[in-house]
């Protein structure tokens, strides 16, 4: 093997190490906002400092390659490509930490008949299932898992788009519950961007692999192979 | 038209072929790259372009090469009146050892020019283009030979442009050269391709990167892929080019 590929198999590695940790994140993030789980957010909070090194080192590893081993074609595109997810990543690390906060701050439990109106938790589920696969679509090296992921981000818009009238709703029957509701509405709006991550998260791995530029284009144009 | 044209070229020195079918245009006043691993044929083909293999005993070609259109292997062309037009610098700096002055001016010499004041324009001319003038304008009349490697290389290709040639071909023209030097080279490369055909054999993919709109892989003998240089750096086509260029061979 050469230097280069044992480089790039180095980024790989850390690269993963990084979006398993920001999927746990966002993992923990669901089950603090599921149980009304204080302890849990704070854990959150604090881990993103390490998202935030994982994100340094690896900007700084992608820097040294192009320095030091000039790559080219698919090696070009790789670390591109890694240097663009780093920064999806950091970003979805910002939004679990965001959640955390507001699961924080809220005082009382969020109404189960709430977030079953809302579909909150299973917006909150699609989003983790969605970077579970990416990264499973990048360690594979597999577009088609990558491209799934399309789809997903349909359904994440959809309850985004129905979420303002449904808690709308809520407030004027629960007047009583309107902070709580109003940071559950907050909760969906990170949700969604967490939704925009994994696409672009899942237009770079395609670029890498096949080298097809997906970003800017409909569902269905990206969805054609 | 296309500056340069080669269709369905096979060559073969006795009974080895190390060309085969290979066809590729070049355009007017750009910079084409060969690239390959050593052997696969790259320094041949450059020199069909003018017609340097007809020295070797046990070449012989097959297919067409044009120039502008016309047949360069054709039985009326004057191969002296041809490599005017095509000049060729080597890897190795070869100047003759004789003063700047008269390096420069060989190539008119031979064709019997004699006036002191075309010489001397073609003289300082050549020798800004090819970017050492303000190097050398002051020793014209020393010896070529007390030059570094580099200023070496850029007097060759002064000496031929000053026989104002249309394509110039270039065989691993840095390869010698250290890395300020070679630099050098590259920036003239670069400059000379408003007014040049250039088609350069290089080993160094940074430089086929940095100086050349299209990059040519070759490969035991075939044209693997001729496409746009960023396009052959990001996105090859072939896999065996994606192989080469990224350090993966064999
Ligand atoms: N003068 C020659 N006589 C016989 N074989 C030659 C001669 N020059 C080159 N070859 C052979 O032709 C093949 C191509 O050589 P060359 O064109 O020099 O390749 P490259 O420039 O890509 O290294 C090689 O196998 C080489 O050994
Ligand atoms: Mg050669």
């Amino acid at each position: 093997m050469s230097h280069l590929d044992i480089e790039l198999q180095q980024l790989k590695a850390e690269t993963i190490k990084m979006w398993t940790l920001v999927n746990l994140q966002l993992n923990k993030g669901k089950e603090s906002l599921l149980n009304l789980d204080k302890d849990l957010a704070r854990e959150v909070i604090l881990s993103e400092r390490r998202v935030n090194a994982y994100e340094l080192k690896l900007d700084r590893d992608c820097e040294n390659i192009f320095a030091l081993f000039n790559p080219v074609a698919v090696d070009l595109r790789f670390v591109l490509a890694v240097l663009k997810i780093n920064n999806n990543l950091e970003r979805t690390g910002d939004i679990a930490e965001g959640i955390a906060k507001f699961v924080i701050n809220v005082d009382h439990n969020f109404d189960k008949q709430l977030l079953e109106l809302t579909r909150a938790v299973e917006m909150y589920e699609a989003a983790i299932n969605m970077m579970n696969e990416t990264l499973q679509a990048f360690d594979q090296e597999n577009t088609a898992i990558a491209r799934k992921v399309f789809q997903q981000d349909e359904l994440l818009d959809d309850i985004n788009i129905k979420a303002n009238a449904v808690i709308a709703d809520y407030i004027r029957n629960h007047p009583e519950c309107i902070e709580s509701a109003l940071y559950l509405l907050s909760i969906i709006r990170k949700l969604e961007r967490v939704g925009d991550q994994a696409k672009n998260v899942a237009e770079e791995i395609i670029f890498y692999i096949e080298a097809k530029v997906l970003k800017h284009r409909s569902i269905v144009e990206k969805n054609k192979k | 038209m296309n500056k340069l044209e080669a269709r369905n070229v096979n060559v073969f020195y006795g009974p080895n072929q190390v060309i085969k079918d290979v066809s590729i245009s070049i355009k007017k006043n750009t910079v084409t790259a060969f690239i390959g691993p050593s052997g696969c044929g790259k320094s041949t083909f450059l020199r069909l372009f003018n017609r340097m293999n007809d020295y070797i005993d046990i070449f012989k070609m097959e297919g067409r090469i044009e120039i502008d259109g016309s047949d360069i292997y054709d039985k009326q062309i004057r191969v002296e009146e041809l490599r005017k037009q095509i000049g060729m610098v080597f890897q190795k700096p070869n100047p003759f050892p004789k003063t700047i002055y008269e390096n420069v001016i060989y190539g008119l010499r031979i064709q019997g020019i004699k006036d002191k004041k075309i010489l001397d324009e073609v003289v300082e001319k050549s020798l800004k283009q090819a970017a050492l003038w303000e190097e050398v304008k002051d020793k014209l009349k020393n010896s070529a030979l007390a030059l570094s490697g580099g200023q070496q290389q850029r007097l060759c290709i002064a000496r031929t442009l000053a026989v104002a040639p249309t394509v110039i071909l270039m065989d691993e023209p840095a390869s010698a050269l250290d890395p300020i030097s070679s630099a050098k080279v590259e920036e003239l490369i670069y400059e000379l391709k408003s007014q040049y055909t250039i088609v350069i054999v290089t080993h160094n993919m940074q430089q086929a990167g940095r100086v050349s709109d299209t990059t040519a892989f070759f490969y035991m003998g075939e044209l693997v892929e001729h496409d746009s240089t960023k396009m052959i750096f990001t996105n090859p086509k072939n896999e065996r080019t994606q192989n080469y260029i990224t350090g993966r061979f064999g």
